[in-house]
Protein backbone atom coordinates (compact mmCIF):
# COMPACT_ATOMS: atom_id res chain seq x y z
CA UNK A 1 0.00 0.00 0.00
CA UNK A 2 2.74 2.50 1.09
CA UNK A 3 4.18 4.17 -1.69
CA UNK A 4 7.63 4.49 -2.26
CA UNK A 5 7.99 8.46 -2.61
CA UNK A 6 9.24 9.86 0.60
CA UNK A 7 7.04 12.66 2.47
CA UNK A 8 8.80 13.37 5.66
CA UNK A 9 12.41 13.03 6.26
CA UNK A 10 13.36 13.97 9.74
CA UNK A 11 17.01 13.98 10.94
CA UNK A 12 18.44 14.21 14.54
CA UNK A 13 15.33 16.93 15.49
CA UNK A 14 16.18 17.97 18.43
CA UNK A 15 14.28 20.47 20.61
CA UNK A 16 14.92 22.21 23.62
CA UNK A 17 12.45 24.36 25.70
CA UNK A 18 14.94 26.19 27.39
CA UNK A 19 17.27 23.55 29.11
CA UNK A 20 14.58 21.40 29.22
CA UNK A 21 15.45 18.70 25.88
CA UNK A 22 11.69 17.71 24.78
CA UNK A 23 12.62 15.98 21.51
CA UNK A 24 16.19 14.33 21.34
CA UNK A 25 17.55 13.54 17.85
CA UNK A 26 14.79 11.54 16.38
CA UNK A 27 15.43 10.60 12.77
CA UNK A 28 12.82 8.64 10.57
CA UNK A 29 11.09 8.63 7.25
CA UNK A 30 7.52 8.96 6.16
CA UNK A 31 6.60 7.55 2.62
CA UNK A 32 3.88 8.47 0.48
CA UNK A 33 0.35 6.53 2.10
CA UNK A 34 1.79 5.32 5.15
CA UNK A 35 -0.29 5.84 8.77
CA UNK A 36 2.27 6.07 11.23
CA UNK A 37 1.33 6.12 14.52
CA UNK A 38 3.19 8.32 17.28
CA UNK A 39 2.68 6.58 20.43
CA UNK A 40 4.22 7.29 23.74
CA UNK A 41 3.64 8.47 27.13
CA UNK A 42 2.79 12.05 28.08
CA UNK A 43 5.72 14.44 28.02
CA UNK A 44 7.24 12.15 25.48
CA UNK A 45 7.82 14.95 22.93
CA UNK A 46 5.15 14.05 20.79
CA UNK A 47 3.21 17.09 20.56
CA UNK A 48 6.59 18.99 20.05
CA UNK A 49 7.43 17.26 17.36
CA UNK A 50 4.13 17.49 15.68
CA UNK A 51 4.72 21.62 16.05
CA UNK A 52 7.94 21.46 14.40
CA UNK A 53 6.13 19.31 11.42
CA UNK A 54 3.84 22.10 11.04
CA UNK A 55 6.47 24.72 11.05
CA UNK A 56 5.00 25.97 14.14
CA UNK A 57 8.24 25.52 16.53
CA UNK A 58 11.45 25.69 14.75
CA UNK A 59 13.91 22.64 16.18
CA UNK A 60 17.01 23.39 17.83
CA UNK A 61 18.92 21.51 15.91
CA UNK A 62 18.86 18.84 12.74
CA UNK A 63 16.33 19.09 9.87
CA UNK A 64 12.65 18.16 8.73
CA UNK A 65 11.62 18.17 5.25
CA UNK A 66 8.78 17.36 3.26
CA UNK A 67 9.10 16.73 -0.15
CA UNK A 68 12.03 17.94 0.18
CA UNK A 69 11.40 21.25 1.65
CA UNK A 70 12.54 21.82 4.36
CA UNK A 71 10.57 23.53 6.82
CA UNK A 72 12.58 26.10 8.11
CA UNK A 73 13.04 27.81 4.65
CA UNK A 74 9.91 27.31 2.90
CA UNK A 75 7.72 26.78 5.82
CA UNK A 76 4.70 28.74 3.57
CA UNK A 77 4.99 25.55 0.69
CA UNK A 78 5.27 23.03 3.52
CA UNK A 79 1.86 23.95 5.29
CA UNK A 80 0.32 24.20 1.67
CA UNK A 81 0.86 20.01 1.70
CA UNK A 82 -0.01 19.24 5.14
CA UNK A 83 -3.25 19.47 7.09
CA UNK A 84 -3.29 19.77 11.14
CA UNK A 85 -4.98 19.10 13.76
CA UNK A 86 -3.76 20.45 16.85
CA UNK A 87 -3.75 18.30 20.68
CA UNK A 88 -7.23 19.48 22.28
CA UNK A 89 -8.88 20.74 18.44
CA UNK A 90 -8.47 24.70 19.18
CA UNK A 91 -11.33 26.26 17.42
CA UNK A 92 -12.95 29.91 17.31
CA UNK A 93 -15.99 28.83 20.03
CA UNK A 94 -17.88 31.92 18.43
CA UNK A 95 -18.03 30.76 14.84
CA UNK A 96 -20.67 27.93 13.27
CA UNK A 97 -19.14 25.52 12.09
CA UNK A 98 -19.66 26.73 8.58
CA UNK A 99 -18.32 29.84 9.13
CA UNK A 100 -15.12 28.54 10.51
CA UNK A 101 -14.64 25.85 7.55
CA UNK A 102 -15.29 28.34 5.32
CA UNK A 103 -12.93 30.70 6.65
CA UNK A 104 -10.05 28.21 6.58
CA UNK A 105 -10.88 27.75 2.98
CA UNK A 106 -10.71 30.91 2.36
CA UNK A 107 -7.21 31.47 4.49
CA UNK A 108 -5.97 29.00 2.20
CA UNK A 109 -7.13 30.46 -0.99
CA UNK A 110 -10.04 28.43 -1.93
CA UNK A 111 -13.24 30.30 -2.54
CA UNK A 112 -16.45 30.54 -4.28
CA UNK A 113 -18.03 27.26 -5.52
CA UNK A 114 -14.88 25.58 -4.75
CA UNK A 115 -14.77 26.63 -0.96
CA UNK A 116 -18.57 25.59 -1.03
CA UNK A 117 -18.30 22.21 -2.43
CA UNK A 118 -15.24 21.30 -0.04
CA UNK A 119 -16.72 22.79 2.76
CA UNK A 120 -19.35 20.84 2.06
CA UNK A 121 -17.35 17.22 1.32
CA UNK A 122 -15.54 17.77 4.64
CA UNK A 123 -18.10 17.89 6.81
CA UNK A 124 -19.56 15.55 5.35
CA UNK A 125 -16.79 13.33 5.78
CA UNK A 126 -16.50 13.83 9.20
CA UNK A 127 -19.84 13.34 9.99
CA UNK A 128 -21.12 17.15 10.66
CA UNK A 129 -23.27 17.91 7.90
CA UNK A 130 -26.36 18.18 10.60
CA UNK A 131 -24.50 21.15 12.43
CA UNK A 132 -23.15 23.41 10.31
CA UNK A 133 -25.19 26.53 11.78
CA UNK A 134 -24.66 25.57 15.11
CA UNK A 135 -21.73 28.15 17.04
CA UNK A 136 -18.63 25.85 17.68
CA UNK A 137 -19.00 26.60 21.57
CA UNK A 138 -21.96 24.36 22.48
CA UNK A 139 -20.63 21.30 20.78
CA UNK A 140 -19.31 18.49 22.59
CA UNK A 141 -15.69 17.68 22.58
CA UNK A 142 -16.37 14.88 19.89
CA UNK A 143 -17.76 17.05 18.05
CA UNK A 144 -15.50 19.71 17.78
CA UNK A 145 -12.80 17.28 17.39
CA UNK A 146 -14.77 16.62 14.16
CA UNK A 147 -14.92 19.75 13.05
CA UNK A 148 -10.86 20.24 13.52
CA UNK A 149 -10.77 17.18 11.21
CA UNK A 150 -13.06 18.76 8.77
CA UNK A 151 -10.80 21.55 8.51
CA UNK A 152 -7.28 19.51 8.64
CA UNK A 153 -8.79 17.32 5.52
CA UNK A 154 -10.53 20.36 3.66
CA UNK A 155 -7.24 21.30 1.02
CA UNK A 156 -7.44 17.41 0.09
CA UNK A 157 -3.77 17.58 1.47
CA UNK A 158 -1.20 15.39 0.72
CA UNK A 159 -0.22 14.74 4.37
CA UNK A 160 -2.63 14.56 7.96
CA UNK A 161 -0.91 15.09 11.37
CA UNK A 162 -3.79 14.56 13.71
CA UNK A 163 -2.41 15.11 17.35
CA UNK A 164 -4.19 12.90 20.08
CA UNK A 165 -7.38 12.77 18.22
CA UNK A 166 -8.87 10.72 20.40
CA UNK A 167 -7.82 12.02 23.24
CA UNK A 168 -10.87 13.24 26.01
CA UNK A 169 -12.93 11.73 24.29
CA UNK A 170 -15.68 9.29 25.56
CA UNK A 171 -15.82 5.50 24.28
CA UNK A 172 -18.49 5.96 21.89
CA UNK A 173 -16.88 9.24 20.30
CA UNK A 174 -13.45 7.46 20.06
CA UNK A 175 -15.05 4.49 17.88
CA UNK A 176 -16.35 7.20 15.53
CA UNK A 177 -13.30 9.48 15.40
CA UNK A 178 -10.96 6.30 15.06
CA UNK A 179 -13.79 5.12 11.82
CA UNK A 180 -12.91 8.46 10.34
CA UNK A 181 -9.35 8.43 10.77
CA UNK A 182 -9.25 4.75 9.42
CA UNK A 183 -11.09 5.92 6.61
CA UNK A 184 -8.67 8.54 5.89
CA UNK A 185 -6.06 6.54 6.13
CA UNK A 186 -6.61 4.55 2.50
CA UNK A 187 -6.15 7.46 0.57
CA UNK A 188 -3.58 9.70 2.67
CA UNK A 189 -0.58 9.76 4.33
CA UNK A 190 -1.05 10.40 8.17
CA UNK A 191 0.75 10.96 10.94
CA UNK A 192 -1.02 10.18 14.52
CA UNK A 193 0.32 10.68 17.85
CA UNK A 194 -1.66 8.95 20.96
CA UNK A 195 -0.88 7.85 24.10
CA UNK A 196 -3.34 5.02 23.79
CA UNK A 197 -1.73 1.73 22.46
CA UNK A 198 -4.73 0.21 20.89
CA UNK A 199 -5.42 3.26 19.38
CA UNK A 200 -2.24 2.93 16.74
CA UNK A 201 -3.41 -1.13 16.30
CA UNK A 202 -6.81 0.10 15.54
CA UNK A 203 -5.75 3.13 13.05
CA UNK A 204 -1.93 2.05 12.31
CA UNK A 205 -0.35 0.51 9.86
CA UNK A 206 3.49 1.60 11.56
CA UNK A 207 4.28 2.71 14.66
CA UNK A 208 7.02 4.91 16.31
CA UNK A 209 7.48 4.68 20.13
CA UNK A 210 8.82 7.39 21.82
CA UNK A 211 9.64 8.21 25.20
CA UNK A 212 11.14 11.33 26.90
CA UNK A 213 12.32 12.60 23.33
CA UNK A 214 13.74 9.36 21.93
CA UNK A 215 12.57 6.88 19.66
CA UNK A 216 12.77 3.87 21.18
CA UNK A 217 11.00 1.34 18.37
CA UNK A 218 10.30 1.95 15.01
CA UNK A 219 8.26 -1.12 13.09
CA UNK A 220 5.70 -2.09 11.26
CA UNK A 221 2.07 -3.05 13.15
CA UNK A 222 2.44 -6.52 12.14
CA UNK A 223 5.53 -6.96 14.47
CA UNK A 224 4.21 -4.92 17.36
CA UNK A 225 1.00 -7.14 16.76
CA UNK A 226 2.79 -10.33 16.72
CA UNK A 227 4.54 -9.05 19.79
CA UNK A 228 1.48 -8.15 21.55
CA UNK A 229 -0.20 -11.95 20.49
CA UNK A 230 2.76 -14.04 21.49
CA UNK A 231 2.05 -11.91 25.28
CA UNK A 232 -1.02 -12.42 25.05
CA UNK A 233 -0.61 -16.29 24.32
CA UNK A 234 1.52 -16.95 27.16
CA UNK A 235 -0.67 -15.52 29.62
CA UNK A 236 -3.73 -17.20 28.26
CA UNK A 237 -1.57 -20.34 28.66
CA UNK A 238 -0.91 -19.24 31.93
CA UNK A 239 -4.29 -18.98 32.68
CA UNK A 240 -5.21 -22.48 31.31
CA UNK A 241 -7.81 -20.56 28.77
CA UNK A 242 -7.52 -23.24 26.45
CA UNK A 243 -9.36 -25.43 27.85
CA UNK A 244 -8.65 -28.11 25.13
CA UNK A 245 -4.78 -27.88 25.20
CA UNK A 246 -5.52 -25.73 21.54
CA UNK A 247 -4.12 -21.65 21.73
CA UNK A 248 -6.87 -19.90 20.41
CA UNK A 249 -7.13 -17.37 17.76
CA UNK A 250 -6.72 -13.78 18.20
CA UNK A 251 -10.53 -12.95 17.92
CA UNK A 252 -11.10 -15.21 20.64
CA UNK A 253 -8.16 -13.54 22.59
CA UNK A 254 -9.79 -10.59 21.81
CA UNK A 255 -13.22 -11.64 23.05
CA UNK A 256 -11.55 -13.26 26.19
CA UNK A 257 -9.42 -10.48 27.02
CA UNK A 258 -12.77 -8.00 26.89
CA UNK A 259 -14.59 -10.38 29.11
CA UNK A 260 -12.04 -10.46 31.95
CA UNK B 1 -3.01 41.09 0.47
CA UNK B 2 -5.85 38.28 0.05
CA UNK B 3 -5.46 36.48 3.26
CA UNK B 4 -4.64 39.57 5.61
CA UNK B 5 -8.96 40.74 3.95
CA UNK B 6 -9.58 37.14 5.23
CA UNK B 7 -8.66 37.45 8.42
CA UNK B 8 -9.39 41.06 8.95
CA UNK B 9 -13.16 40.01 7.92
CA UNK B 10 -13.44 37.50 10.63
CA UNK B 11 -12.01 39.45 12.92
CA UNK B 12 -13.92 42.72 12.21
CA UNK B 13 -16.76 40.14 12.50
CA UNK B 14 -15.78 38.25 16.10
CA UNK B 15 -16.36 42.26 17.46
CA UNK B 16 -19.88 42.03 16.68
CA UNK B 17 -20.26 38.72 18.91
CA UNK B 18 -18.57 39.80 21.39
CA UNK B 19 -20.65 41.52 24.57
CA UNK B 20 -17.03 42.94 25.94
CA UNK B 21 -16.88 45.21 22.40
CA UNK B 22 -20.83 46.17 22.75
CA UNK B 23 -20.48 47.07 26.55
CA UNK B 24 -16.60 49.04 25.81
CA UNK B 25 -18.30 51.22 23.07
CA UNK B 26 -21.25 52.24 24.92
CA UNK B 27 -19.19 53.12 27.94
CA UNK B 28 -17.14 55.01 25.68
CA UNK B 29 -19.88 56.80 24.07
CA UNK B 30 -21.63 57.66 27.08
CA UNK B 31 -18.51 58.97 28.35
CA UNK B 32 -17.83 61.24 25.30
CA UNK B 33 -21.19 62.30 25.44
CA UNK B 34 -20.83 63.66 29.50
CA UNK B 35 -17.18 65.49 27.96
CA UNK B 36 -18.96 66.83 24.90
CA UNK B 37 -21.95 68.39 27.20
CA UNK B 38 -19.96 69.75 30.23
CA UNK B 39 -16.39 69.36 29.12
CA UNK B 40 -13.66 68.77 31.95
CA UNK B 41 -12.46 72.34 33.63
CA UNK B 42 -9.11 71.13 32.30
CA UNK B 43 -7.12 73.20 29.95
CA UNK B 44 -7.00 70.36 26.98
CA UNK B 45 -10.75 69.33 27.43
CA UNK B 46 -11.90 72.54 27.33
CA UNK B 47 -15.11 74.32 29.00
CA UNK B 48 -18.71 72.94 28.95
CA UNK B 49 -20.47 73.02 25.55
CA UNK B 50 -23.27 75.58 26.90
CA UNK B 51 -20.96 77.87 28.38
CA UNK B 52 -18.89 78.72 25.33
CA UNK B 53 -21.85 78.88 22.97
CA UNK B 54 -19.42 78.51 20.38
CA UNK B 55 -19.45 75.99 17.32
CA UNK B 56 -17.46 73.44 17.61
CA UNK B 57 -15.99 69.98 18.17
CA UNK B 58 -13.80 70.77 20.26
CA UNK B 59 -14.51 68.79 23.34
CA UNK B 60 -15.50 65.73 21.18
CA UNK B 61 -11.93 65.34 19.65
CA UNK B 62 -10.59 66.34 23.19
CA UNK B 63 -12.20 63.64 24.94
CA UNK B 64 -12.04 60.91 22.24
CA UNK B 65 -8.31 61.13 22.34
CA UNK B 66 -8.33 60.83 26.06
CA UNK B 67 -10.66 58.25 26.11
CA UNK B 68 -8.82 56.44 23.19
CA UNK B 69 -6.52 55.73 25.82
CA UNK B 70 -8.83 52.62 27.50
CA UNK B 71 -11.19 51.98 24.62
CA UNK B 72 -8.39 51.05 22.45
CA UNK B 73 -6.81 48.76 24.63
CA UNK B 74 -10.06 47.29 25.08
CA UNK B 75 -10.50 46.52 21.14
CA UNK B 76 -6.79 45.35 21.08
CA UNK B 77 -6.80 42.96 23.82
CA UNK B 78 -8.06 40.31 22.74
CA UNK B 79 -6.52 40.21 19.46
CA UNK B 80 -3.55 37.87 19.95
CA UNK B 81 -3.80 36.90 24.06
CA UNK B 82 -7.05 35.20 23.53
CA UNK B 83 -5.58 33.41 20.29
CA UNK B 84 -2.49 32.21 22.67
CA UNK B 85 -4.71 31.38 25.71
CA UNK B 86 -7.24 29.03 23.70
CA UNK B 87 -4.40 27.57 21.45
CA UNK B 88 -5.87 28.67 18.44
CA UNK B 89 -3.04 30.98 17.36
CA UNK B 90 -1.13 27.61 16.70
CA UNK B 91 -4.03 26.47 14.49
CA UNK B 92 -3.86 29.97 12.58
CA UNK B 93 -0.58 30.30 11.90
CA UNK B 94 0.03 26.55 10.93
CA UNK B 95 -2.50 27.44 8.07
CA UNK B 96 -0.35 28.29 4.92
CA UNK B 97 -0.48 32.30 6.45
CA UNK B 98 2.87 34.66 6.49
CA UNK B 99 2.77 35.94 10.10
CA UNK B 100 2.56 39.44 8.42
CA UNK B 101 -0.91 38.61 7.16
CA UNK B 102 -2.17 37.83 10.23
CA UNK B 103 -1.10 40.44 12.55
CA UNK B 104 -2.32 43.08 9.96
CA UNK B 105 -5.58 41.56 9.12
CA UNK B 106 -6.03 41.60 13.04
CA UNK B 107 -4.68 45.26 13.50
CA UNK B 108 -6.79 46.19 10.04
CA UNK B 109 -9.96 44.86 11.94
CA UNK B 110 -9.25 46.60 14.89
CA UNK B 111 -9.08 50.07 12.81
CA UNK B 112 -12.13 49.37 11.20
CA UNK B 113 -13.80 48.89 14.69
CA UNK B 114 -12.78 52.10 15.61
CA UNK B 115 -13.86 53.54 12.34
CA UNK B 116 -17.67 51.94 13.12
CA UNK B 117 -17.59 53.80 16.67
CA UNK B 118 -15.91 57.17 15.69
CA UNK B 119 -18.58 56.70 12.82
CA UNK B 120 -21.00 56.62 15.67
CA UNK B 121 -20.23 59.90 17.29
CA UNK B 122 -21.29 61.67 14.19
CA UNK B 123 -24.76 62.76 16.10
CA UNK B 124 -22.41 65.37 17.64
CA UNK B 125 -21.36 67.09 14.67
CA UNK B 126 -24.51 67.16 13.13
CA UNK B 127 -26.31 68.36 16.53
CA UNK B 128 -24.04 71.20 16.50
CA UNK B 129 -24.69 71.43 13.11
CA UNK B 130 -28.33 72.68 13.90
CA UNK B 131 -27.02 75.10 16.64
CA UNK B 132 -24.68 77.28 14.27
CA UNK B 133 -22.70 77.62 11.30
CA UNK B 134 -20.42 74.50 11.75
CA UNK B 135 -17.34 74.43 9.80
CA UNK B 136 -17.09 71.23 7.66
CA UNK B 137 -13.75 71.46 6.61
CA UNK B 138 -12.35 71.73 10.52
CA UNK B 139 -14.74 68.37 11.20
CA UNK B 140 -13.64 66.21 8.55
CA UNK B 141 -9.75 67.25 9.53
CA UNK B 142 -10.46 66.83 13.11
CA UNK B 143 -11.96 62.95 12.52
CA UNK B 144 -8.34 62.12 10.27
CA UNK B 145 -6.37 63.35 13.31
CA UNK B 146 -8.49 60.99 15.20
CA UNK B 147 -8.06 57.84 13.04
CA UNK B 148 -4.82 58.47 12.99
CA UNK B 149 -4.09 59.02 16.51
CA UNK B 150 -6.53 55.81 16.96
CA UNK B 151 -3.82 53.83 14.50
CA UNK B 152 -1.24 54.57 17.05
CA UNK B 153 -2.81 53.44 19.66
CA UNK B 154 -4.40 50.45 17.62
CA UNK B 155 -0.75 49.42 16.51
CA UNK B 156 0.42 50.06 20.70
CA UNK B 157 -2.43 47.33 21.54
CA UNK B 158 -1.94 44.60 19.05
CA UNK B 159 1.70 44.88 20.11
CA UNK B 160 1.10 44.40 23.82
CA UNK B 161 -1.91 41.62 22.86
CA UNK B 162 1.20 39.72 21.41
CA UNK B 163 2.88 39.50 24.36
CA UNK B 164 0.69 37.49 26.74
CA UNK B 165 -1.97 35.29 26.79
CA UNK B 166 -3.86 37.30 29.20
CA UNK B 167 -6.18 39.81 28.00
CA UNK B 168 -5.81 42.00 31.48
CA UNK B 169 -1.99 41.73 31.32
CA UNK B 170 -2.35 43.08 27.54
CA UNK B 171 -4.94 45.97 28.60
CA UNK B 172 -2.47 47.20 30.67
CA UNK B 173 0.56 46.57 29.09
CA UNK B 174 -1.32 48.88 26.08
CA UNK B 175 -2.58 51.48 28.22
CA UNK B 176 1.18 51.75 30.00
CA UNK B 177 2.82 51.69 26.90
CA UNK B 178 0.40 54.57 25.32
CA UNK B 179 0.56 57.12 28.40
CA UNK B 180 3.29 58.79 27.42
CA UNK B 181 1.62 59.31 24.15
CA UNK B 182 -0.65 60.78 25.43
CA UNK B 183 1.36 63.44 27.62
CA UNK B 184 5.02 63.72 27.07
CA UNK B 185 4.31 67.18 25.28
CA UNK B 186 2.81 68.28 28.68
CA UNK B 187 6.15 67.58 30.74
CA UNK B 188 8.55 68.56 27.78
CA UNK B 189 8.95 71.77 29.31
CA UNK B 190 10.34 70.50 32.55
CA UNK B 191 13.50 69.87 30.25
CA UNK B 192 15.64 71.84 27.94
CA UNK B 193 15.05 72.66 24.92
CA UNK B 194 16.63 69.45 22.87
CA UNK B 195 14.93 67.11 25.40
CA UNK B 196 12.01 69.14 25.27
CA UNK B 197 11.54 69.30 21.76
CA UNK B 198 12.13 65.08 21.51
CA UNK B 199 9.14 64.94 23.86
CA UNK B 200 7.08 67.03 21.99
CA UNK B 201 8.02 65.35 18.81
CA UNK B 202 7.15 61.90 20.54
CA UNK B 203 3.51 62.72 21.83
CA UNK B 204 0.77 61.98 19.58
CA UNK B 205 -1.33 65.48 20.45
CA UNK B 206 0.93 68.08 18.56
CA UNK B 207 0.50 66.23 15.43
CA UNK B 208 -2.99 65.86 15.95
CA UNK B 209 -3.65 69.49 16.74
CA UNK B 210 -1.39 70.08 13.19
CA UNK B 211 -3.69 67.65 11.26
CA UNK B 212 -6.58 68.99 12.89
CA UNK B 213 -5.77 72.90 12.01
CA UNK B 214 -5.83 71.11 8.38
CA UNK B 215 -2.61 72.04 7.27
CA UNK B 216 -1.90 69.18 5.21
CA UNK B 217 1.55 68.21 6.53
CA UNK B 218 2.34 64.88 5.47
CA UNK B 219 5.03 64.85 8.06
CA UNK B 220 2.26 64.85 11.06
CA UNK B 221 0.77 61.83 8.66
CA UNK B 222 4.07 60.04 8.49
CA UNK B 223 4.63 60.19 12.50
CA UNK B 224 1.52 58.39 13.06
CA UNK B 225 2.10 55.95 10.21
CA UNK B 226 5.95 55.56 11.63
CA UNK B 227 4.63 55.05 15.15
CA UNK B 228 2.26 52.46 14.07
CA UNK B 229 4.74 50.72 11.56
CA UNK B 230 7.02 50.47 14.57
CA UNK B 231 4.58 48.90 17.23
CA UNK B 232 3.09 46.21 14.21
CA UNK B 233 6.96 45.40 13.64
CA UNK B 234 7.08 44.54 16.86
CA UNK B 235 3.71 42.68 17.19
CA UNK B 236 4.99 40.14 14.06
CA UNK B 237 8.20 39.81 15.92
CA UNK B 238 6.60 38.44 19.14
CA UNK B 239 4.40 36.76 16.87
CA UNK B 240 6.90 35.08 15.13
CA UNK B 241 8.83 34.49 17.98
CA UNK B 242 8.06 31.28 18.83
CA UNK B 243 10.29 29.62 16.66
CA UNK B 244 13.44 30.42 17.44
CA UNK B 245 13.05 29.98 21.51
N1 LIG C 1 6.00 25.38 25.72
C1 LIG C 1 6.75 24.58 26.51
N2 LIG C 1 7.67 25.11 27.34
C2 LIG C 1 8.43 24.32 28.12
N3 LIG C 1 8.34 22.98 28.16
C3 LIG C 1 7.45 22.39 27.36
C4 LIG C 1 6.60 23.16 26.50
N4 LIG C 1 5.80 22.31 25.83
C5 LIG C 1 6.14 21.07 26.24
N5 LIG C 1 7.12 21.11 27.16
C6 LIG C 1 7.76 19.94 27.81
O1 LIG C 1 8.34 19.17 26.79
C7 LIG C 1 8.11 17.79 27.02
C8 LIG C 1 7.38 17.19 25.84
O2 LIG C 1 6.07 17.72 25.78
P1 LIG C 1 5.04 17.33 24.64
O3 LIG C 1 5.70 17.44 23.34
O4 LIG C 1 3.83 18.13 24.87
O5 LIG C 1 4.76 15.79 24.98
P2 LIG C 1 3.55 14.85 24.57
O6 LIG C 1 2.76 15.52 23.51
O7 LIG C 1 4.20 13.59 24.13
O8 LIG C 1 2.72 14.65 25.81
C9 LIG C 1 7.34 17.70 28.33
O9 LIG C 1 8.27 17.42 29.34
C10 LIG C 1 6.75 19.06 28.50
O10 LIG C 1 6.63 19.37 29.86
MG1 LIG D 1 0.76 15.95 23.47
Amino acid sequence: MAGTETMVTARDVTKYYGLHRAVDRISFDLHSGEVLGFLGPNGAGKTTTMKMLTCFLAPTAGSIKVKGHDVSEEPLRVRQMMGYLPENAPLYPDMTVMGFLRFCAEVRGITGRERDLRVGRSAEQCGIADRMRDPIGILSKGLRQRVGLAQAILPDPEILILDEPTSGLDPNQIVEIRGIVRELGRTKTVILSTHILSEVELTCRRAIIVNQGRIVADAPLEELRGQLREERRRYLFAVGAGSSGVVPGEAEVRERLRAM
Amino acid sequence: MRTTWVIGKREFAAYFGSPLAYVVTSIFLFLLGLFFFFGVFHQDVGWPFYVRKVASLDNLFNGSQLLFLFLVPAITMRLFAEERRSGTLELLTTLPVRDIEVVLGKYFAAFAYLLVVLALTAVYPIYVATLGRLDWGAVAAGYVGLALVGLGYLAIGVFASSLTQHQVVAFVVALVVALPFFFLHKVSFLFGPGVGNVLEFLAFRPHFDGIARGVLDSSHILYFLGVAAIFVFLAHRLVGGRRWR
